[in-house]
């Protein structure tokens, strides 16, 4: 291995500019004469608009124009999308509501856009909108999951406010499995409503050019490609030839910066309209009420098992609530990316799954880092750890148990795991959590008055998100592969050009190990080229934990077409057949021989092109690929938690962290135990802390940093994190993903170890303080004593 | 944040001047109100920025007390080894505010005339029974405080020190609220030869509140088993996202029983 190749834990490059304030971030763009929107919102969840008195707006010093939902009807002026089709067990299509970019007759949530007022600036945009008078017809706000149903309509398209009715698996073989049970395992689960909270708010500049009506939109994406396919093909704002698209320095998506969003559109839409560029940055107030919330999931769960502990079947029942309107691929988190992963690690002979889409009157719910897998994981690992608790049995053996062990296996629910060492990951979480201790150092807790308690969570994860057949015969509206370009130039520095998009994953540095592994070079001579529709042809972006395993299979593919055409252009140098001519360290040899040329000098052969015949082999070096793989990709992993409570002010100490993960080849281990350390901090908030709350009004009461809690450095604890590796058989680096892999994993294991601790199972998440502490009451410690 | 004109003046009768114009509004720190403008949630026409004042900031010992000039930064309280030797539960009280960035922004006089019912100050400068002087009169803390973000300041009365007397010992400990790190329940605790004084701040739906039944147990007898059988009504206590009535009355017993313990 060499000191910046793969399996290098190679310092990030791009971390120099981001940590001296020269990142280039979208709010950092200014373009000429630009004028500034504020988009007016609603202050409430649900409502008529009746009428709106902007007179006295416009008139408002700076205001350039004021746009309301009939403007862009006007234009025509599509409404946005969802990209994924489901279908109800009735073979009925989702009942999608209609999402204007400016409400049209009514409005959904409290946050949604009414209005724009664009002006010379920010400022006098927001005094302008101080002084629109919008009419609403007030009508009942509907923010209880459970009792959505039946209230008032939110969309005439989707009566009892139902988008679909969804099932997976054999129903019947799963009531079966449950009827000869020994032991039924029951629980009742909310999976709790979370705000993304990227460190960089969303932001667009709209940049429209009339001399050769092109459209430019800067844009805060995760998959600027997808963002214009959409924007062309189903808003209609501009054919593609015709808009670019880009994303620059992104700081932090979380999958919330993946979808389409009314404000870029509008921007872009209004700066053609007015002929002036137009400006949007989000404060962190629109920030709360207007990006995609994640998660908010209601579960009733059930594990069936036999007399020797081996599980038998699952059954599920869960209300995904949808929020207001349908986001780019909503649809998709609490069906495909949700069930299919509810077998776990385990062997499970029968699944069933049903899941109810339900509206509500509050912000659009779509994907958050993990997206339906982190929902599955603490479904399974929720039962998983009562099952084993109620049968006696030890939760680290009842799990081994139940492993899958042989593979390829085939789940009941869509899903072939090709390879794991499921065991492996536990046996080592095991040492690393000194589990043999957990007894003493629960008595220890105990003699200070503390609870103590240790939580498990085998998880497993479909990654990759493809292949592009897989995933269309599952309702995905495009296909999920990834393009790459690598451009050699005359002295041999490289450019990659490629789909997948950095906000954060550290792809200068990554996607450069590769580039400098195989041909040689030093990562200075290689740039990563990304987020720019006019410089990347066409590419599908980053989240599902895809840029390793697919992103990266693209440049890999790429680059053996290089090295190939490389080495018929060597073969003619050094005169000898392309069949001899071996490539290592970044030096062509003719085999058998010291003749040799390094890849530079390759390169500006190629290019040169005086010594072969340019009518059979092409000058210049430069090579594309797209990649589609065989598989998604299933990183797994066993997380153990350890907590103390203090049941007089119910605080939580996560004391222990291990993880232990199987992720295939790293090409990076510091970024992946980076990518780990994340996830697990975000997946502790949102076992302790974080929780978007609405009031029976529709109001938005966790609307700032104020009352919604994020956890801080001082919330975790250092992270015992290591790896096993089995190689991913599904790419050409064996790579299976690890982004989102802390965040399925570590909510399980938090709230495991706190029932452990208090003896019972009533805490829901966010387990607060104060939940921490009510439920401590409950009984007295009942583990204080082992 | 809506426009408004700005005065730095160089004296507290400039100062006062300033205020006489309509919907004018004292700066001192601005770490609330500078946020609150942003949101738009205020909308002062005048802001009249103490910073430049002579004589406002500075700390002292006058006796038997140390005396706080108003515009003295909870950092600079937080590191004054003349705080801690005096009153360690009051030093220790300024390194609790907030943020780093707060504390170097954040003033006594600012925090004590907003009164912000989740704040820290007032419950040291009535535990303490701290001497409150303006530039019109001296006021006793027992009279200062008036509810949520109300105190008895006039329009044109500002903050220019506190006299905190020095008591024989004294600590603060504060329950953060999760989110925010505000005092969700703040006990400051002090015990000087007239004996011992118990305020609450964060918890009461009224703001900072003095808890005469422990103030009366630990003059029997100083120590936290002294308050264990002390019941804290709910009645009176906030009740939001964070935690009930019910938490917050049990916090509370909890809190001065680790204050109790600190100030040993």
């Amino acid at each position: 291995m060499s000191a910046t190749g793969l399996g290098a834990s190679v310092k990030r490059t791009e971390d120099i500019r981001f940590i001296t304030g020269k990142g280039r971030y979208v709010d950092d763009i200014n373009r000429p004469g630009q004028a500034h929107a504020y988009f007016l919102r609603s202050q409430h969840a649900h409502a008529t608009i009746n009428a709106i008195d902007f007179a006295e707006a416009a008139g408002s010093p700076g205001v350039v124009a004021i746009f309301t939902g009939q403007d862009i009807a006007a234009d025509k002026v599509g409404g946005l999308i969802c990209g994924w089709m489901i279908h109800s067990k009735d073979g009925s299509p989702m009942k999608a509501g209609a999402h204007p970019a400016l409400a049209q007759g009514k409005v959904r949530y409290v946050g949604d856009a009414v209005a724009v007022v664009i002006a010379d600036s920010y400022a006098k945009a927001r005094d302008a909108a101080e002084k629109i008078n919008v009419d609403y017809g007030v009508l009942p706000a509907v923010t209880d999951l459970k009792k959505a149903v039946g209230a008032a309509n939110i969309h005439e398209a989707a009566p009892d406010n139902t988008c679909y009715n969804w099932h997976l698996g054999d129903k019947a073989a799963t009531d079966a499995a449950f009827a000869k049970a020994a032991h039924v395992t029951k629980l009742d689960l909310v999976n709790n409503r979370l705000i993304p909270n990227a460190m960089e708010p969303r932001a667009a500049v709209g940049d429209y050019d009339s001399g050769t009506d092109t459209m430019t939109l800067y844009t805060t994406s995760q998959n600027p490609h997808v963002a214009r396919l959409v924007l062309s093909a189903f808003i209609g704002l501009a054919p593609e030839h015709k808009l670019r698209v880009v994303a620059p320095d992104v700081g932090g998506g979380f999958g919330s910066k993946i979808f389409i969003y009314a404000e870029e559109t509008i921007c872009a839409w209004a700066a053609k309209k007015i002929d002036r560029p137009v400006k949007w940055t989000a404060d962190r107030s629109e920030a709360f009420l207007s990006d995609a919330h994640g998660r908010d999931h209601a579960t009733h769960a059930e594990l069936a098992m036999d007399a020797q502990g081996k599980v038998t079947g699952v059954r599920v029942h869960t209300l995904a609530n949808m929020g207001s309107y349908l986001s780019t691929f909503a649809s998709s988190v609490p069906t495909y990316l949700y069930a299919p992963l509810l077998s776990g690690q385990y062997n499970i002979p029968a699944i069933y799954a049903e899941v109810d889409a339900i509206y509500t009157t509050t912000a659009p719910v779509d994907a958050y880092r993990g997206a339906g897998r982190p929902e599955a994981t603490f479904v399974i690992e929720r039962l998983m750890e009562l099952a084993a608790r109620e049968t006696g049995r030890d939760p680290a053996e009842f799990r081994r148990q139940n492993f899958v062990t042989t593979f390829p296996h085939q789940t009941p629910v869509i899903m072939a795991y090709d390879v794991g060492d499921y065991a492996g990951a536990l046996d080592k979480a095991l040492i690393h959590a000194d589990y043999k201790g957990v007894a003493a150092r629960k008595a220890a807790s105990a003699a200070k008055g503390k609870l103590r308690g240790v939580g498990f969570s085998a998880f497993i994860e479909a990654c990759g998100i493809a292949p592009s057949a897989a995933v269309g015969s599952l309702g995905a509206g495009v296909g999920l592969w990834e393009s790459a370009e690598v451009r050699v130039n005359p002295i041999g520095t490289v450019e990659i050009l490629t789909g997948s998009h950095s906000h954060g994953q550290g792809h200068e540095t990554t996607f450069a190990q590769l580039v400098s592994d195989r041909l040689g070079i030093p990562l200075e001579n290689v740039a990563i080229v990304h987020g720019d529709t006019d410089k990347v042809q066409m590419g599908m972006g980053t989240y599902g934990s895809r840029s390793g395993a697919v992103g990266m299979s693209a440049i890999s593919k790429a680059l053996d077409k290089v090295v190939a055409k490389a080495k018929k252009v060597a073969g003619h140098v050094l005169e000898a057949s392309e069949h001899d001519i071996e490539f290592k360290d970044g030096k062509f040899t003719v085999k058998g021989t010291d003749k040799a040329i390094d890849f530079g000098s390759v390169a500006l052969q190629a290019y040169i092109a005086h010594k072969f015949n340019g009518q059979e082999l092409e000058p210049g070096l430069k090579e594309s690929a797209f990649w589609d793989p065989t598989n998604f990709t299933f990183p797994a992993g066993v997380h153990i938690c350890e907590v103390e409570i203090d049941p007089e002010t119910g605080i939580v100490n996560v004391e222990r962290y291990t993880a232990v993960d199987d992720f295939g080849k790293l090409i990076n281990p510091m970024i992946v135990h980076g990518q780990v350390h994340g996830g697990i901090a975000q997946g502790i908030g949102q076992a302790l802390m974080e929780g978007a709350q609405y009031n029976s009004d529709g109001q938005l009461l966790t609307a700032s940093y104020m009352d919604y809690c994020m956890p801080r450095a001082d919330s975790v604890p250092s992270f015992n994190v290591d790896t096993i590796e089995t190689v991913c058989p599904s790419n050409p680096l064996g790579i299976k993903g690890c982004g989102e892999a802390g965040a399925i994993a570590s909510p399980p294991a938090v709230i495991n170890a706190i029932t452990d601790a208090l003896g019972h199972e009533d805490i829901a998440m966010p387990a607060t303080p104060a939940a921490v502490w009510k439920a401590a009451q409950k009984r007295p410690m009942k583990h204080a004593a082992e | 944040m809506h426009n408004f004109e700005y005065a730095a003046p160089a004296s507290v009768a400039d100062a006062v001047a300033a205020l006489a114009k309509p919907d004018a509004k004292v700066l001192a720190g601005g770490q609330t109100l500078l946020p609150t403008m942003k949101q738009r949630l205020a909308a002062p026409t005048q802001l009249v920025d103490l910073r430049k004042v002579a004589g406002l900031a500075g700390i002292s010992r006058e006796g038997d007390a140390v005396v706080i000039g108003a515009m003295t930064r909870h950092a600079d309280v937080a590191a004054s080894p003349l705080v801690h030797d005096a009153i360690k539960g009051l030093g220790a009280l300024a390194g609790l505010i907030g943020d780093p960035a707060v504390r170097h922004r954040g003033t006594l006089g600012g925090s004590l005339a907003n009164n912000d019912p989740a704040a820290d100050y007032p419950a040291a400068v009535l535990a303490l029974g701290a001497t409150i002087v303006t530039n019109k009169r001296e006021i006793v803390a027992d009279d200062y405080f008036k509810g949520l973000f109300e105190t008895v300041l006039g329009e044109d009365e500002i903050i220019t020190k506190v006299k905190f007397p020095i008591p024989e010992k004294s600590a603060y400990e504060k329950f953060r609220n999760p989110a925010s790190r505000y005092a969700m329940v703040g006990v400051f605790v002090a015990k000087s030869k007239t004996g011992v004084r118990v305020a609450v701040t964060g918890a009461g739906s009224s703001g900072v509140f003095r808890q005469k039944e422990m103030e009366a147990a630990l003059a029997a007898n100083f120590a936290a088993d002294a308050i264990k059988g002390v019941k804290i009504a709910a009645a009176n206590m906030i009740s939001d996202l964070h935690g009930d009535a019910d938490y917050r009355a049990h916090l509370v017993g909890v809190v001065a029983r680790r204050a109790v313990e600190a100030s040993a």
